[in-house]
């Protein structure tokens, strides 16, 4: 009885689904695009931690890249009916799984862009290679995405895990700085970059003289704090691997024990602009990082951030270039492509290099659907050096594309 | 040896946090009965206003730690006429359910009217240091947290003790019933008492500016730590909250330090210990066992 019920509830909605997926482009007569429009799908935070460094403005992001996409081509553009739907995924899998369904289903969304939360980036993974529907991934950070849950329809974007760790680690290791004490928030992406962390530090010469797991969240880190000028060797740099309010914790607490002036430096794992904004470049000065993207790096780059700050107020993290650069390249795909077809457009994009905004020497890489592109080491400046609101780093070298990202997992099948 | 030290005195820092709420909420319940889950969220907001008033009205820290807990105290008093007092006659349970939810009102609020971003705050400038104690250094403003709260922690306790308003407190935690047939008005005192205890929150709040995190969220995992707390002390002790919070302070320190291998034996001896002291003394390590009504 309970399985007659079940079945019967599978066929009404396989009808219902096939009903609306089919009814778009019958009814369009001779268009090339599902419902003779196309709408973009911006699925994010937007009430939680991670709402300031992406969130709501990368709305305004995909926004602007519509009406830039509207004005390079004008008449010719495949159509003017380009709109954009958006969700709040609270962080939550669950959430981002039956928001991501319902925007593909319901909303006609073509692409889903964005997706903060490791967790909940992989949950639309499938959700997209279930429906056959292009997804770019911009702020998650699990390699994973283009590992062993990689997919047709799956494109990430903007960094992961290795790009961070390998920068970062890499680098400060080959300054100099070869003793490391890392601490890392004890859930999946804290375990995920203490790993990427070690092997880049320890295959660049250098030493991991000791690392903790913390609880999450965790507002306190005196323990740590004490400990890490106390080991032997003494550690040149802390890398912490906490984001959010609990980076804030640690980087406030980090001041109050005065480390830098006892010789332990500071790294930080994952970092955007607004966090930096958010904790005083005072309180950051001289700590190192790996950014995808920065607004003030030229002039091509500076002129987009002037024109976000007029939407937005404020200025741009790499999330919300990577949400506008995103958008465009797909626009772009399904102009050339002279459709919205998920195949046909996957097939536009696959190898393709780009050159915008974000991308640098950018590659959409066929094997794996990772976008490669330049990367940059960054240093906080000293609070004298801040001579304007939000231009608080300097770039300390550009970190080719080819060397940025890891070469494509043998775990991916696409 | 000197590192021994400094663990310990890590520990005392953070265990003054937990003290000066475990001493709120044991006030509280000792006099109303209600396990006031919002205590949280009014430490939140004993941080963020402090934040607020320095950069909307340029007050800084030490005016701050006045007026926070004051304004705070009188908040508290008027949620506790205009709610909690209503809901006294019936289940604990509903008092229950009303500060749980007053808590999740009170973080969107400021969710909604600042963000979820942590705000910045610097540490006073005149406790920018550090203090010297020959076998170790430690930040200046952490020494004047748990000095402060220790002074706090006495002049509470030598309130109940010593002063007629404390004599009616005490009387009304142990034997309400009793307290009123001797012509004691122990409702009077009700609404005091609650505004008292959350501007203990306030205080914390304030101290917690400069060294942690100011954002919605900043209480609701703290408080789940509390409550662990004031269960090892004895819901209602005075002296167990405070004990309790002093010693799950050093407790973690050491656990952190010393057990580093293990992270997650740290992170949860709390738990565990408060599990423990359930199975073994019910009430609490410093609690009474309730005479069956």
């Amino acid at each position: 009885m309970d399985r007659r019920v079940g079945v019967a509830v599978v066929g009404a909605l396989g009808l219902l689904l096939s009903g609306c997926g089919g009814g778009g482009p019958q009814s369009s007569g001779d268009s090339k695009l599902s419902g003779d429009r196309i709408v973009l799908g911006v699925l994010n935070d937007q009430s939680g931690v991670y709402l300031a460094l992406s969130g709501t403005n990368s709305v305004k992001a995909v926004e602007m890249a519509i009406a830039d996409f509207k004005a390079k081509h004008g008449g010719d553009a495949i159509t003017d009916d380009i709109t954009v739907e958006t969700a709040d995924h609270q962080n939550k899998p669950d959430v981002a799984n039956t928001k991501a369904a319902e925007m593909y289903d319901r909303l006609g969304v073509d692409t889903i862009l964005d997706v903060p939360t490791s967790s909940a980036a992989l949950k639309v993974a499938d959700v997209a290679k279930e429906k056959k529907k292009l997804y770019f991934n911009i702020s998650g950070a699990t390699t994973d995405l283009t590992g062993k849950s990689c997919n047709k329809y799956t494109f990430h974007y903007a960094y992961d895990t290795y790009m961070l760790a390998n920068g970062t680690g890499r680098a400060v290791t080959e300054q100099g700085s070869k003793n490391w004490y890392i601490v890392y928030p004890n859930y999946a992406f804290g375990q995920d970059m203490e790993k990427s962390f070690s092997t880049a530090v320890t295959g660049a010469g250098g030493t991991i003289v000791g690392k903790d797991a913390t609880p999450f969240p965790n507002d306190n880190f005196s323990t740590f704090l004490l400990k890490a000028p106390t080991l032997k060797p003494k550690p040149d740099v802390l890398g912490t691997m906490q984001a959010g309010g609990d980076l804030v914790n640690l980087v406030k607490q980090y001041n109050e024990f005065k480390l830098r002036e006892k010789g332990v430096g500071l790294s930080v794992g994952l970092m955007f602009l607004t966090d930096i904004h958010s904790l005083t470049p005072a309180a950051l000065a001289g700590t190192t990082y790996t950014d995808a993207w920065y607004w003030n790096f030229d002039a091509e780059n500076r002129a987009f951030a002037d024109r976000f700050l007029k939407e937005t107020g404020s200025r741009p993290t790499f999330a919300h270039a990577a949400n506008y650069s995103a958008a465009l390249q797909y626009l772009e795909a399904v102009q050339a492509a002279g459709t919205d077809d998920a195949d046909a457009v996957v097939k536009q994009l696959e190898g393709k290099s780009i050159n915008d905004v974000f991308l640098r020497n950018g590659k959409i890489r066929a094997e794996d659907h990772r976008v490669i592109h330049d990367a940059y080491l960054a240093q906080v400046k000293p609070a004298a050096e801040v001579t304007e609101d939000w231009d608080y780093v300097k770039i300390l070298k550009t970190i080719p594309a080819a060397e940025a990202f890891r070469t494509p997992s043998a775990d991916c099948k696409l | 040896m000197s590192s021994f030290l400094q663990h310990t005195f890590d520990g005392l820092v953070s265990g003054a946090f937990l003290a000066l709420l475990a001493l709120g909420l044991a006030v509280i319940f000792g006099m109303l009965r209600v396990v006031n889950f919002a205590h949280g969220a009014f430490y939140m907001l004993g941080a963020v206003g402090t934040y607020l008033l320095l950069t909307e009205f340029g007050v800084p820290f030490w005016w701050a730690l006045l007026i926070v807990p004051v304004a705070l105290g009188v908040l508290g008093m008027g949620v506790e006429r205009a709610f909690v007092h209503r809901l006294a006659r019936l289940d604990p349970l509903y008092n229950f359910l009303l500060t749980f939810g007053l808590t999740l009102v009170l973080q969107d609020l400021v969710k909604l009217r600042y963000g979820t971003q942590s705000s910045p705050y610097a540490t006073p400038s005149a406790l920018a240091g550090t203090v010297d104690f020959g076998l170790f250094d430690f930040p200046a403003y952490r020494v004047f947290v748990l000095a402060f709260a220790v002074v706090a922690c006495v002049a509470v306790w030598w309130l109940l003790g010593h002063t007629r308003v404390g004599m009616v407190v005490r009387a009304a935690t142990e034997r309400p019933e009793l307290s009123r047939a001797l012509g004691i008005d122990v409702g009077r005192w009700v609404m005091p008492v609650f505004g008292f205890g959350i501007a203990l929150a306030g205080v914390a709040g304030v101290l917690a500016a400069p060294m942690r995190a100011v954002n919605p969220l900043m209480g609701a995992d703290l408080v789940i730590v509390v409550f662990a707390v004031v269960v090892i002390g004895g819901l209602g002790s005075i002296f167990g909250s405070v004990a309790a919070g002093f010693g799950i302070g050093l407790v973690q320190a050491w656990g952190e330090s010393y057990l580093d291998q293990w992270p997650i034996v740290a992170q949860t001896s709390v738990f565990v210990i408060m599990a423990a002291v359930l199975l073994w003394r019910p009430a609490g390590l410093f609690g009474r066992e309730e005479a069956p009504a």
